[in-house]
């Protein structure tokens, strides 16, 4: 166990590498600093001057690869991708183009975001689990067809009318929320509860459709056959057999994306004007922010593996079959 | 008149051609026709394909773009319009150019908001103006208008009809005896009674209202309809050779190529997909930018941004494909039938296109019709984080993107919205349906029965 | 009202579709407490619809039309599902096929037994674990494996599980739906003598379903035979082995390969069982019947009594018609013995095939599974030889190993006398016709997007492109013709065929590049008897015709006794005993061949073995001490090497 999770580990630094390489690429190979440069300034007042006080403010003047004035490891270590890429592997994300610390940032950004996601994470995990269950319990009729296609029409509609629609709802018509906004502490629930509301609502319909698809394929296995003949009710099958397995694949597979909340959700915060990192995301996207977009990047990365292990250490621990090795 | 071939254009009639071949392939091979026989017994399905045929014809319709001649110059020379229309915008006919002045309600003659108007004898008056093309032809707007409506209505429903009984003798050799000819006769009737009334009184009325600027929203969101069936259908185009490709190879020749698929797949997922989207997007967009010789008119440099953005999704999101065919492939390979042929000796190259692909098939099938929905909806939110398609050019997400501060106003401003989500809705909806079908028929894991 | 479940004229349909289809059609059954009943028949005849219409357990769209089940003079089928419950799994239990698939993967044993025990006799807590504990002993597995998950256990073991999970309820009558099929040998007769013992000695009733004759013969005192829906002959056991009187059953017997057979053809039933859809008059057995006459075909066919509890379902059949043959005696196509040529045509020398098992941090290889460990075999031209052993002792990695379908870790392959392990390229490609390779599984052998044409030209165009496509064509139609195949079959695809013709199909495939030696890896499990005599007379006259060498890897004995020239037995990835067929059958030296040959049902049960450990493989001494009745000390620590015997036989054993 320990010797695979180190392996895991050690296997996770190549792919890292990997994604460090994939982003400098495309933010400094395709695009070169001074072209990032004269896009922030503007297309109107670009004078090699300013691209290059803009560079040299920002660290970007320093060759990509090899400096061959400095001295020694400096040749490597004063080097944009030593400065911008490699030093992500120390958690240094250096500064945003609005002059702030961005690991800081993400401190105490991640609070908000986690505020919204890991509630409409949990419950709505717990949501579609039952809604699936309840499908199944009913099987074979008019409950079942009726739900199937309301989960259908669910997962049609865009995810960005569940907010609008919200929004509109029960901020505007029925005045029960603020529109946006957030504050810490004990108010955040105020403004928390109908972003994750949203947040459930629009995930129920591909979810429980996916968790019964799930326990359907549990249900017409020979063991739930075995089960019948011992006696048992139909709910002692349902939530001894296929629940207990069905719930296999979707407790891991809830595993490897948990340590992702941590990114926030893009959308919802930025509707809802949460202060998390998803709307920081988007900010930085819409403003161009590279520094910002990059660290986050890594971030997922980072979290993505998390995720990996996770997994596979949960399979262990849910599934008895499963040794890790 | 001048033909313009945009990019996207060419693809689009790329993937058609490549779509009617394949089903020329299906009609021969019997194997191949008896599930594709279960989706056509299943009227769900029947009707879902029918309405995505429909969108599809619109984006085909669309994608026929052409420049007009400007009136011949002193010097004689010709000269082309610097705007590109399509065969669409000719068909909807007076829509694109019956431009109010800014927001007015559907089926409305005047105006949404109060203006200051200089009445012929001096006076000025805030008041609702009337709409230079909404309801223009009635004399009393108050009391002829409901009438108006209800007499055009009755004509466009009596057309739809005329229209649907046309058809429906016209493709009596098509549908013959099909289990399904009755969702077929119902699903056509809706589609031509729709159209029917859209087409009586779109010509006099703003059907969905006008935008911001006074553009008849229908005709927005009809132009939509193909960004996203494009969208849908070009970024699979996009990603079939490479998940196929990688991914079967991986689980074929296993080892070294196995390993450096798997790396490259798991280093493609661990970058969270908008961002990775988001970096690309950026990117091309300043590439764009400084190769201003790329195009040569505003449509063609947002058809290039589209295509891009096609590209871009499709090298994201190969990933999952390529995963499940590795998988399959390594189920496949150890099937008796290939170790005999591998005991004839028969080259990896043919077993890979005799033995493995015609059994891996049905995946790649399934994920395309399941995917495309997903991209219509992937679409509007990327467009919603400014990374989606050109601001210019008329899409969902767009809509949406414009319309969604405008619910703060009172009384709210709902119409483009409305028309965005309904749109949507029914495209996504019943490519959703006919995915599911399509999944129940070929994969045999997913039977529905416990 | 006596004790025991009671079927009365069951008829189950298929809903959906035109006319509803009758896999079960009138069947009418007595089990009573204490008995065992064995309801005995090939695949698709309805024998495992007929139990699960009992248990209430039909799938979806199958449903009871008619008739009734009692159970101790109750009828189940109009009892509400809540109190249907408490019979299924108590009075009524049943056991399945698939040991592997039937328990829930992440309860314990535990977990399933206490829950049926929760279920039926209302035990918790204490009670519960000491009346598990009970059962387990009962069922013969060590107390301990209580708190195994089903992963951890064989598939024997499994299985044991399962019955006392069903035990729980203390039936009055089990029910077992071919509960040994999926099991070795050696595990079938521990598991068939566990049941035996159980129904006897709780006075349960047990209703057998198989359709393996012998099994039937060494379990049951009644025994029905069942025909397409129908039960054709309801008899006591010695009636039945003694006098069959229906045809259909009497060709049953006729076809089964056995070493008596030897040398000659088999019976063969002409025709196939009639589709669940035809609707029938008359008898159903009559397209197929050697006795048939008009009335056969015109007038339903009751069943009769025509001795004492003996009952029959034909109009001609008759007391005194005992023991003759239905079939005509098809033993003129004896062969006389050309076989011994001197040649040997493959020969393995030391052939190994190791798999690394990788270990710690940096997946170094810790040891390895030797699946195939040092195997010498030759095989003569003309010759068959049997590789005999239990699942998973390497006989198919042998094979694909001989076939360089995976590369061997060690020794040689030696094809007419060439080292075929050295070649590469083209003049591998050159071999690869004279050795071919028919499988097991009929439905995965055969590509199905490919029509049956495409499939056996696809060897001729790999092996000998230089023939262009009308040659080709014709080859492949002659050799469509020489396995017994419609000239039509050229243009179809492989699901258009039942089981047996598919194997014919995959014969054809690998005849058509006209090899020397033919592979056969168990070609005939998977196929009902008679399907198997059809196949095994091709395989007989192939090699008459053609001088074909066989490879014949198969479990079953009989088949090994009815056609092997020489028997090699496989254990745990060694060859044990080599020798003359008709001699190591008859004598055999090693005692893994005897338990083998012991454990074979149709011989009254006589001596079971005990069940193995399955302990790893000792790192010396040889593998068999585990297992083995007469270890002795020595053999714990020095394995025994395989050595000449007189009379050119080999083994491997100390005693």
């Amino acid at each position: 166990m320990i010797a695979y999770l180190i392996r895991r580990l050690l296997y996770a630094l190549p792919i890292l590498l990997g994604v460090n390489l994939l982003t400098f690429a495309l933010f400094f190979l395709v695009n070169t600093p001074d072209d990032m440069a004269r896009l922030h300034l503007g297309v109107k007042r670009v004078t090699p001057d300013a691209v290059e006080k803009w560079k040299a403010a920002r660290g970007y003047d320093k060759p990509l690869f090899v400096n061959a004035r400095a001295d020694g490891l400096g040749k490597v270590t004063d080097t944009i991708f030593f400065d911008k890429s490699l030093s992500m592997f120390a958690f240094h994300f250096g500064v945003s183009d609005d002059d702030r610390d961005i690991a800081n940032e993400i401190k105490t950004r991640m609070w908000p975001s986690l505020a919204i996601a890991l509630p409409t994470f949990v419950i709505g995990l717990m949501v579609n689990v039952s809604v699936a269950l309840i499908l199944i319990f009913f099987r074979r009729t008019y409950v079942e067809w009726s739900g199937v296609v309301a989960l259908v029409a669910l997962m049609s509609v865009s995810g960005l009318f569940y907010i609008i629609g919200g929004q509109f709802l029960f901020a505007k018509v029925w005045q029960l929320a603020p529109i946006s906004g957030y504050q810490s502490g004990l108010n955040a629930a105020r403004f928390v509860w109908l972003p994750i509301l949203v947040g459930i609502v629009g995930g129920v319909g591909s979810g429980a459709r996916w968790y019964r698809t799930l326990f359907l394929e549990e249900a017409n296995k020979d063991y739930v056959r075995t089960a019948r003949a011992k006696g048992l009710s139909e709910t002692a099958v349902l939530f001894r057999h296929i629940l207990k397995n069905g719930m296999v694949p979707i407790l891991t597979g809830a595993v490897a994306v948990f340590p992702l909340l941590f990114m926030g959700s893009l959308i919802l915060e930025s509707f809802f004007g949460i202060p998390g990192l998803g709307s920081y995301t988007i900010n930085a996207i819409n403003s161009q922010d590279f520094a910002i977009v990059r660290a986050m990047v890594f971030l997922g990365a980072v979290l993505y593996i998390v995720g990996l292990i996770l997994t596979d250490v949960s399979y262990t621990l849910v599934d008895p079959r499963v040794r890790l090795s | 008149m001048r033909p313009v071939l945009l990019w996207t254009d060419g693809l689009i009639f790329l993937l058609v051609a490549g779509l009617i071949a394949f089903v020329v392939l299906v009609r021969r091979h019997e194997h191949l026709r008896a599930p594709w026989r279960k989706v056509a017994a299943n009227p769900v399905a029947v009707a879902a394909a029918i309405v995505l045929l429909f969108f599809t014809a619109i984006a085909i319709l669309d994608s026929v773009h052409f420049r007009l001649a400007l009136p011949a110059g002193p010097s004689g020379a010709v000269h082309y319009s610097p705007e590109v229309k399509s065969v669409l915008d000719v068909l909807s006919g007076p829509l694109a150019e019956q431009q109010e002045k800014s927001y007015s309600a559907p089926f409305a003659t005047h105006l949404f908001s109060r203006e200051t108007v200089t009445l012929p004898d001096g006076r000025q008056l805030r008041t609702y103006p009337r709409l230079r093309y909404g309801g223009a032809s009635l004399h009393d707007p108050e009391r002829g208008r409901s009438g108006d409506i209800l007499m055009r209505t009755a004509e466009g429903l009596a057309g739809g009809a005329l229209v649907w009984l046309m058809l429906w003798l016209g493709l009596k050799p098509v549908y013959g005896k099909a289990a399904s000819r009755r969702t077929i006769a119902n699903t056509l009737l809706a589609l031509c009674l729709i159209s029917g009334f859209l087409v009586a009184l779109a010509t006099h009325y703003h059907v969905f209202g006008t935008d911001k600027v006074g553009q008849d929203v229908l005709y927005i969101t009809l132009k939509s309809i193909r960004t996203g069936v494009l969208i849908g259908a070009l970024t699979t185009l996009v990603t079939l050779p490479l998940s196929i490709g990688l991914g079967v190879s991986a689980g074929y020749f296993g080892g070294r190529v196995d390993d450096a698929v798997q790396y490259l797949y798991t280093t493609l997922n661990a970058i969270p997909g908008v961002l990775l989207i988001a970096a690309a997007v950026l990117i091309m967009q300043t590439q764009l930018e400084s190769h201003p010789g790329w195009f040569e008119t505003g449509t063609e440099r947002a058809d290039l941004r589209l295509l891009f953005l096609c590209l871009i999704l499709g090298m994201t999101s190969w990933t999952g494909l390529a995963r499940l065919l590795r998988g399959e492939t390594l189920k496949v390979r150890e099937l008796d039938y290939v170790m005999a042929a591998r005991a004839f000796g028969v080259s990896d190259v043919r077993i890979l296109l005799r033995h493995i692909l015609p059994n891996i098939q049905h995946i790649v099938l399934i994920s395309v019709v399941m995917d495309f929905s997903g991209l219509v909806l992937a679409e509007a939110v990327l467009s919603y984080i400014g990374v989606g398609v050109d601001p210019t050019m008329s899409s969902f997400g767009n809509m949406i993107n414009g319309a969604r501060l405008e619910l703060a106003r009172e009384p709210v401003v709902w119409w483009q919205l409305a028309a965005a989500f309904v749109f949507m809705f029914v495209l996504v909806l019943s490519a959703n349906l006919f995915a599911d079908s399509v999944q129940d028929a070929m994969d045999p894991r997913s039977r529905r029965n416990a | 009202m006596s004790k025991g479940l009671r079927l009365d004229n069951l008829r189950v349909a298929l809903e959906g579709g035109s006319h509803p289809l009758i896999p079960v059609d009138g069947v009418s059954l007595d089990v009573p407490a204490g008995q065992c009943v064995a309801l005995l028949g090939e695949s698709g005849c309805g024998k495992s619809l007929t139990a699960l219409a009992m248990m209430r357990l039909l799938p979806e769209g199958v449903k009871v039309v008619r008739g009734d089940v009692s159970l101790d003079g109750e009828s189940l089928l109009d009892l509400p599902e809540r109190d249907m419950r408490h019979v299924r799994g108590g009075r009524l239990a049943m056991i399945f096929q698939e040991p592997m698939t039937s328990l829930n993967p992440v309860l314990t044993v535990a977990d399933q037994i206490r829950e049926s025990l929760a279920a039926h006799r209302g035990l918790t807590g204490r009670s519960a674990d000491t009346e598990a504990g009970r059962l387990m002993a009962a069922v013969g597995l060590p107390i301990e494996r209580l708190s195994s998950y089903p992963f951890q256990l064989s598939g024997g073991q499994r299985q044991r599980a399962l019955i006392a999970m069903m035990l729980a309820g203390d039936p009055t009558v089990l029910v077992a739906d071919e509960p040994t099929t999926a099991l070795d040998v050696t595990v079938q007769a521990q598991i068939l003598r566990l049941l035996k013992t159980l129904q006897q000695e709780r006075g349960m009733g047990l209703l057998l379903i198989t359709h393996d004759l012998d099994v039937a013969r060494d379990m049951a005192d009644r025994v029905a035979v069942m025909y397409a829906g129908q039960i054709v002959e309801w008899a006591s056991r010695a009636q039945l082995y003694g006098a069959a009187l229906h045809p259909y059953t009497r060709c049953l017997f006729q076809v089964l390969p056995s070493i008596d057979r030897r040398g000659g053809r088999l019976a063969q039933i002409p025709g196939m069982v009639p589709a669940p859809g035809t609707a029938l008059v008359g008898c159903r057995f009559a397209g197929r019947c050697p006795d048939v006459v008009e009335r056969c075909r015109s007038e339903p066919q009751a069943l009769r009594e025509l001795a004492p509890g003996h009952w029959v379902r034909c109009g001609q059949a008759e007391p005194g018609r005992l023991a003759s043959d239905a079939l005509p005696d098809a033993r003129d196509a004896s062969s006389g013995d050309v076989k011994a040529t001197p040649s040997p045509i493959l020969e393995l020398r030391n052939l190994a095939v190791h798999f690394p098992i990788r270990k710690g941090l940096f997946q170094r290889v810790a040891g390895y599974t030797k699946a195939v460990d040092g195997v010498s075999l030759d095989i003569r031209a003309g010759q068959t030889v049997a590789l005999v052993g239990e699942s998973g002792c390497g006989k198919t990695t042998l094979a694909r190993a001989a076939l360089r379908l995976i590369e061997p870790t060690g020794g040689q392959v030696l094809l007419a006398g060439e080292d075929i392990g050295r070649l590469e390229g083209e003049a591998l490609r050159q071999k690869r016709g004279d050795m071919q390779i028919v499988f097991q599984d009929p439905f995965s052998s055969l590509n199905p997007r490919m029509r049956v044409g495409e499939i056996i030209a696809e060897g001729l165009a790999a092996l000998r492109p230089e023939l262009d496509k009308a040659v080709r064509a014709t080859r492949v139609t002659e050799v469509l013709e020489r396995v017994g195949l419609p000239a039509d079959a050229f243009g179809r695809y492989p699901h258009e065929f039942s089981g047996g013709q598919r194997q014919r199909i995959a014969i054809a495939r690998a005849l058509v590049v006209e090899p020397k030696l033919l592979i056969c890896d168990e070609p005939t499990s998977a196929l009902d008897v008679s399907v198997q005599a059809q196949i095994l007379n091709l395989l007989a006259d192939l090699q008459q015709e053609r001088g074909l060498a066989y490879l014949f890897i198969t479990h079953n004995l009989a088949v090994v006794g009815y056609l092997a020239d020489r028997v090699a037995v496989m254990y745990r990835g060694r060859i044990v005993e080599e020798g003359e067929a008709a001699a190591l059958l008859n004598a055999p030296a090693h005692p893994y061949t005897r338990m083998l040959l012991e454990s074979a049902p149709g011989k009254g049960m006589t001596k079971v073995p005990e069940p193995g450990t399955r302990a790893r493989i000792p790192s010396d001494g040889c593998a068999f001490a585990d297992r083995c009745p007469m270890v002795m000390p020595l053999c714990r620590t020095v394995a025994p090497e395989l050595k000449e015997r007189e009379g050119g036989s080999r083994l491997s054993c100390h005693l």
